[in-house]
């Protein structure tokens, strides 16, 4: 022991533990660089382990729940403790359910923390997914995390749709009636997919016993290994960061993992834990005794599915009567479009987005720099249309409820999604991207001058002026950013000494890049300061004007974009 | 662009835009909350010597949207036939006299008392007939099957109830009220009358018995605790989600935006 | 007026300018590393901290073992104790609610209120546990472990290019090893061999179920087949079902608990005014030229007409009826039926118009039906036609 402080020593017994596994797996470099990673810290990052706390707390409550549902369809008639259904025919499916509620202790409440983990596991993957859009945190490198994280999201919305129809009650049986519906319409196979599934036609007695095996075993197999995938890229390839003081696309900055981060996401877990049996306590959900047994002879008035299907849901009420009969065959519009091409469209365009933005900006460098959205003012505008779409689609679902609470007439409420679902995005991308050059034409004039104090200094002359400082160090690395990427081909001289066209831009293909290419990266310098204040004069102000911010579009040749802020692609 | 460039800095644009969002969505669902057809009801009933008070009260409060003989106009259809149990329902839950033409009778503080309810009541079924006020016995539900309510609450009531009786959207602003202050009668009386849209159930179609099980059904459901928390409205995923989202979501954002908060000393001193 | 005028001066007022927040708030100056260091080697590269106040870095590599701040680090210690014991008691009480709040069959008094208690004692309970350790070791990170900022060095993650053309020759290498590119025999008869293999896990799973076959083009309804009232199991006559404006669901005599048969055979019967009923007469032209009649007023008795309820978009019950606009309204995606003129859709997304059932009274005056339906009930299908 020193005099100064007393370090720690490991304790000997622990030491050759430590020593006979590394005689076997030859760790220790190894797990000390784990040990050592460092963790960035943005509250935003964090939205992703709310989703990986809540998928392994329903797996948890999963289990507990397994050890006493019965997945059988055989009708039984109720004799149990919920004396309201007695005498009522039922599965043992949902028999089971109201067991596990209302006579094993806990059991309502495993159930409720189950179901609503459910709701907030797809909530923080959408939300994580808006965030990792909306900085660009899909760029290169990180495409693979990307699509691994799209079709984790897919798969987690069949795995809740099995899930909450499982106890076979009015309102998911009705929902399974539906997707049976769907499968039928299908061209050639719909019928045979049809019957496969159910064993024959619906209800049969299968469908309970298969989704149970395939919500229980096989996509919690997937997604297992799936999210093992998606953390080691993570690690692998070292979580992304905010711009900030002395953050470059080479470093990582943050705090190590042990014990710092540990303790965080540890803590986080308990969090998420607590929050979700915090609600389900106090927030009722999926009470299967009110609604019933389900039955093909009834329907409730307000039947929605989960709010992560929701968006399907509004898609099918919102299409016209649309079908086509020809030589002996039918073909349903009405339910192929809303329930397949329409979701098939946008999980395509989540997958290939990072793909398409490459090739529209040019982009081919590492980022591991996030960007601020309104850096990105397309992307961001794309982003905002792409929610507008979800969320009328979403609305629409629930539209007989926003119906009868808000007073508006059935119909109406179908025929304004009808046309919003059109004319909304437009607009709104419009609006975004206006909002976008906005705040950085805000941030180009902080840069410039600096920020305002509140502190008003009166002139000799009689006049009042209020006072400014400039940005520190610190601020001015948040908000300094080469707007548009650097860019490769792309931005080459049109024309080459023989007046042909670059290749790159030769053909339809190359002048559709073209301009897609200027409307992605157009934008407004957001070079740093010189020295501070007062020179530099010209260097936002020429970009508040219309004209000059396509001159400021490429990062580099003209006088603006001196430095062009950091360049950072430090590989 | 130039000028809205121009002029976006004045402070007053900012309050103009605000102003222009507020008039533009109270605009916007003026237009949308529209008012529908106008209404109708049927039903009968039948009684003894309170017509004459019955009668004094239908010419001052009904005859002027249902004519002088009950006969019906264009705005109110007519009562002969519609019967005692009819009127016992509409006037009593204050559907009748009815304050403005629109989708939806709604439900509102009944303007009789109940005396001179039966006594409308006698003197409409006089006029033709129809189902009679059901008598205690026939409403009461001691010893019902709920069992057996459930199923044909959920076969016949659900669909524009809702199953757990919340109302629910009919079509050109029309809606299944929530059944949560019906008394026993009342609900008895809407089934053998079938008021507005609600179609009729007579008692050779589902007899008194499951009428009354499915009485049963809706009071025992009305009462009964939410084991599971607060009940969210009992009208299924719609609540949940939104309180998936703010409250699973939001408090979790919240505590995120805490655990990863620059300490106090970290965040002063950066003054450049 | 020059941007001079606007700069803060060193007076006592203006040092106290307030410090606006942009963006997300920097750490204190000095705690950043430099990010060129590094020891070369694979683990813990180019970290190096730096206490808070400190100008340059020490020379040990490691994390500063005391909190800078220690009266503030004993207080939020005594917090953070008093929330771990306050999780633990918490654990306990959850332990002590399951044992002691019964509930199903051994409680006493209403089940769903004791449910109730139970559910609440156990989570309020679970959730203070959690909530507790975690706000506890939130405050240990952010309060009591001293604060730390480091900087590690990312790597490229393209392969040095010698990397790159060393896989690529091991890849050359064992491939011509292997002699495959050699022989197109082993090449091809391998290819086919797994070709067969891999399609006969899809094979065998083809009695799943049976083949659809003619199954959805038909229900049980049968000539003279009575109509029950579901849920009371009872026959209905004409005279019993005279109410205007009446509906109700009616199923199959024989089939009331057979849910396969009532997916398509449950239909709704509406008693309708005199003179509102107008069902037309609706054929449909098959493909192969034979003319189906599909809408009647012969099928209908005495004002009752009967639709099958089964929604023809996706299958749900299209059972809301709105007797004063003889409206069928499907409330899964509010497809809507004109009901005293065939069912013809109004509104909404399903593609044709609810199949009528013929029904008529047998000897006995109860309503039967004439036949089956004459068109496949519910959702479309390819091989509907």
């Amino acid at each position: 022991m020193t005099t100064d402080n007393k370090r720690l020593t490991i304790p000997k017994p622990v030491a050759k533990q430590a020593g006979e596994l590394d005689d076997r797996l030859h760790a220790a470099k190894g797990v000390r660089t784990l040990l050592r990673k460092v963790f960035p810290d943005h509250w935003t990052f964090l939205l992703g382990e709310i989703a990986l706390y809540s998928f392994i707390i329903l797996i948890l409550t999963g289990i507990f729940l397994t050890l006493f549902f019965q997945p059988s369809m055989t009708d039984v008639i109720y004799h149990g403790s919920y004396t309201k259904l007695d005498g009522v025919r039922m599965s043992q499916a949902y028999q089971s359910t109201l067991n596990i509620s209302f006579d094993v202790r806990g059991g309502l409440l495993m159930r409720q923390i189950h179901h609503w983990a459910a709701d907030v596991f797809l909530a923080a993957i959408l939300c994580h997914l808006l965030r990792i859009f909306f900085t660009g945190a899909y760029r290169k490198p990180r495409e693979t995390n990307w699509l691994i994280g799209i079709v984790m999201f897919t798969l987690g919305i069949l795995e809740g749709f099995l899930g909450y129809s499982m106890p076979d009650d009015l309102l998911s049986g009705t929902g399974v009636r539906i997707a049976e519906g769907v499968l039928l319409g299908i061209p050639v196979v719909g019928t045979y997919l049809s019957f496969f599934l159910f064993g024959g036609q619906f209800p049969g007695t299968e469908f309970v016993v298969r989704f149970y095996i395939i919500h229980v075993l096989l996509i919690p197999g997937l997604l297992l290994a799936l999210v093992s995938a998606h953390l080691f890229l993570m690690v692998h390839q070292k979580h992304t960061q905010m711009p900030g003081p002395g953050r470059t696309n080479a470093n990582v900055v943050g705090q190590p993992m042990y014990p710092y981060f540990m303790v965080k996401t540890g803590a986080f877990f308990f969090f998420v834990f607590g929050v979700l049996a915090l609600v389900a306590t106090f927030a009722q959900i999926n009470p299967i005794w009110e609604v019933g047994p389900y039955t093909p002879t009834a329907i409730s008035a307000g039947s929605q599915p989960d709010f992560y299907m929701g968006f399907l849901e509004g898609s099918l009420r919102m299409f016209p009567s649309w079908t086509w009969d020809i030589g002996g065959h039918t073909i349903s519009w009405d339910v192929l479009i809303p329930a397949l091409v329409v979701p098939g469209l946008i999980f395509t365009a989540l997958g290939i987005w990072p793909f398409l933005e490459s090739w529209a900006t040019g982009d081919k460098s590492y980022h591991n720099v996030n960007q601020r959205p309104r850096n990105a003012p397309t992307r961001t505008a794309i982003g905002m249309a792409g929610i507008t779409i979800y969320g009328i689609l979403w609305l629409e679902g629930a539209n007989d409820i926003i119906a009868v609470h808000l007073q508006i007439p059935l119909y109406l409420t179908t025929e304004i999604a009808r046309w919003a679902i059109f004319i909304g995005p437009v607009i709104v991308f419009w609006a975004t991207r206006r909002i976008c050059f906005g705040l950085q034409r805000r941030d180009a004039s902080m840069l410039t001058h600096g920020v305002e104090t509140g502190i008003i200094r009166q002139l000799p002359n009689g006049a009042f002026v209020e006072l400014e400082r400039p940005l520190s160090e610190g601020e001015v690395a948040e908000i300094a950013a080469p707007s548009p990427s650097p860019t490769a081909a792309i931005t080459a001289p049109e024309v080459d000494d023989n007046g042909l066209p670059e290749p790159a831009l030769r053909g339809a293909r190359g002048k559709l890049q073209a301009r897609v290419h200027e409307i992605f990266v157009e934008g407004i310098s957001l070079a740093p300061p010189t020295n501070g204040h007062g020179n530099g004069h010209g260097n936002g102000h020429a970009a508040i004007d219309g004209e000059s911010e396509r001159a400021a579009v490429g990062g580099g040749g003209t006088p603006q974009a001196e430095d062009g802020g950091a360049t950072e692609d430090g590989e | 662009m130039r000028w809205i460039t121009a002029r976006r800095r004045r402070p007053l644009f900012g309050y103009a835009a605000v102003l222009l969002a507020l008039v533009a969505v109270g605009m916007l669902y003026a237009a949308v909350t529209g008012v529908g057809g106008s209404t109708a009801s049927a039903g009968s009933g039948s009684s003894s010597a309170q017509i004459a008070e019955g009668k004094d009260l239908f010419d001052t409060s009904c005859s002027s949207c249902h004519g002088l003989d009950a006969q019906g106009s264009s705005v109110a259809p007519s009562l002969i036939g519609a019967g005692a149990a009819a009127v016992d329902f509409q006037v009593g839950t204050g559907r009748m006299p009815l304050k403005e033409i629109g989708a939806e009778a709604a439900q509102k503080p009944p303007v009789f008392n109940q005396q001179q309810i039966y006594a409308i009541a006698a003197y409409v079924a006089s006029l033709g007939g129809g189902p009679a006020i059901p008598t205690d016995q026939q409403v009461s539900t001691a010893g019902a099957d709920a069992g057996n309510g459930q199923s044909l609450f959920n076969a016949n009531c659900a669909q524009c109830h809702n199953y757990s009786g919340a109302g629910g959207a009919l079509t050109d602003g029309k809606y299944a009220p929530p059944l949560t202050n019906a008394t026993n009668r009342q609900i008895y009386e809407a089934m053998l009358t079938g008021p507005e849209a609600m179609p009729v159930f007579n008692d050779e179609t589902l007899p008194s018995a499951d009428k009354r099980d499915i009485i049963a059904y809706i009071t025992q459901t009305r009462a009964e605790a939410n084991p599971g928390g607060f009940s969210l409205g009992r009208i299924g995923p719609t609540t949940e989600g939104l309180v998936a989202w703010l409250g699973g979501i939001g408090a979790l954002v919240l505590a995120a935006m805490w655990i990863t908060a620059k300490r106090r000393e970290e965040r002063t001193g950066d003054h450049g | 007026m020059s941007d001079n005028d606007r700069d803060l001066e060193d007076t006592p007022a203006e040092r106290q300018a307030p410090h606006r927040v942009i963006g997300t708030p920097a750490p204190a100056p000095g705690i950043l590393a430099d990010p060129e260091r590094g020891d070369g080697d694979d683990g813990g590269k180019g970290t190096r901290p730096y206490g808070p106040g400190e100008a340059e870095a020490p020379e040990l590599d490691e994390l500063p073992a005391e909190n800078p701040n220690p009266v503030s680090a004993r207080n939020w210690e005594r917090v953070a104790a008093a929330l771990f014991i306050v999780s633990a008691l918490a654990s306990v009480a959850f332990i002590a609610a399951y044992v002691g709040l019964e509930v199903g069959g051994d409680t006493k008094g209403n089940v769903v209120v004791a449910t109730l208690r139970s559910n609440l004692a156990l989570g309020s309970a679970m959730a203070l546990a959690f909530l507790a350790i975690g706000i506890g070791m939130v405050i240990w990170v952010r309060n009591i472990m001293p604060p730390v900022e480091l900087a590690e060095e990312r790597h490229p993650m393209a392969s040095p290019k010698e990397d790159r053309q060393a896989f690529a020759e091991t890849i050359i290498e064992g491939a011509e090893a292997s002699q495959i590119t050699k022989r197109p025999l082993l090449r091809r008869t391998l290819i086919a061999a797994t070709l067969p293999a891999a399609l006969a896990p899809l094979v065998i799973l083809r009695d799943l179920g049976p083949e659809p076959k003619g199954s959805l083009r038909t229900t049980v309804w049968k000539k003279g087949t009575r109509l029950l009232v579901y849920g009371t199991n009872q026959p209905i006559t004409p005279a019993d079902f005279d109410s205007p404006g009446g509906m109700i669901t009616v199923v199959p005599e024989g089939y009331q608990d057979n849910d396969e048969a009532l997916a398509k055979a449950t239909a709704i019967i509406i008693k309708m005014e005199p003179g509102q009923l107008q069902v037309p007469t609706r054929y449909d032209d098959g493909a192969d030229g034979a003319r189906t009649l599909l809408n009647s007023m012969n099928w209908t008795v005495d004002n009752i007409v009967a639709y099958s309820k089964i929604c023809t978009h996706l299958g749900c019950p299209a059972a809301l009826y709105e007797q004063t606009t003889q409206r069928i309204l499907c409330p899964c995606h509010q497809s809507t039926f004109q009901a005293n003129t065939g069912a013809t859709v109004i509104f909404g997304p399903a593609p044709r118009p609810l199949p009528q059932l013929p029904i008529a009274t047998n000897a006995q005056g109860y309503l039967v039906a004439q036949s089956d339906f004459q068109e496949p009930v519910g959702p479309s299908f390819w091989e509907r036609g």
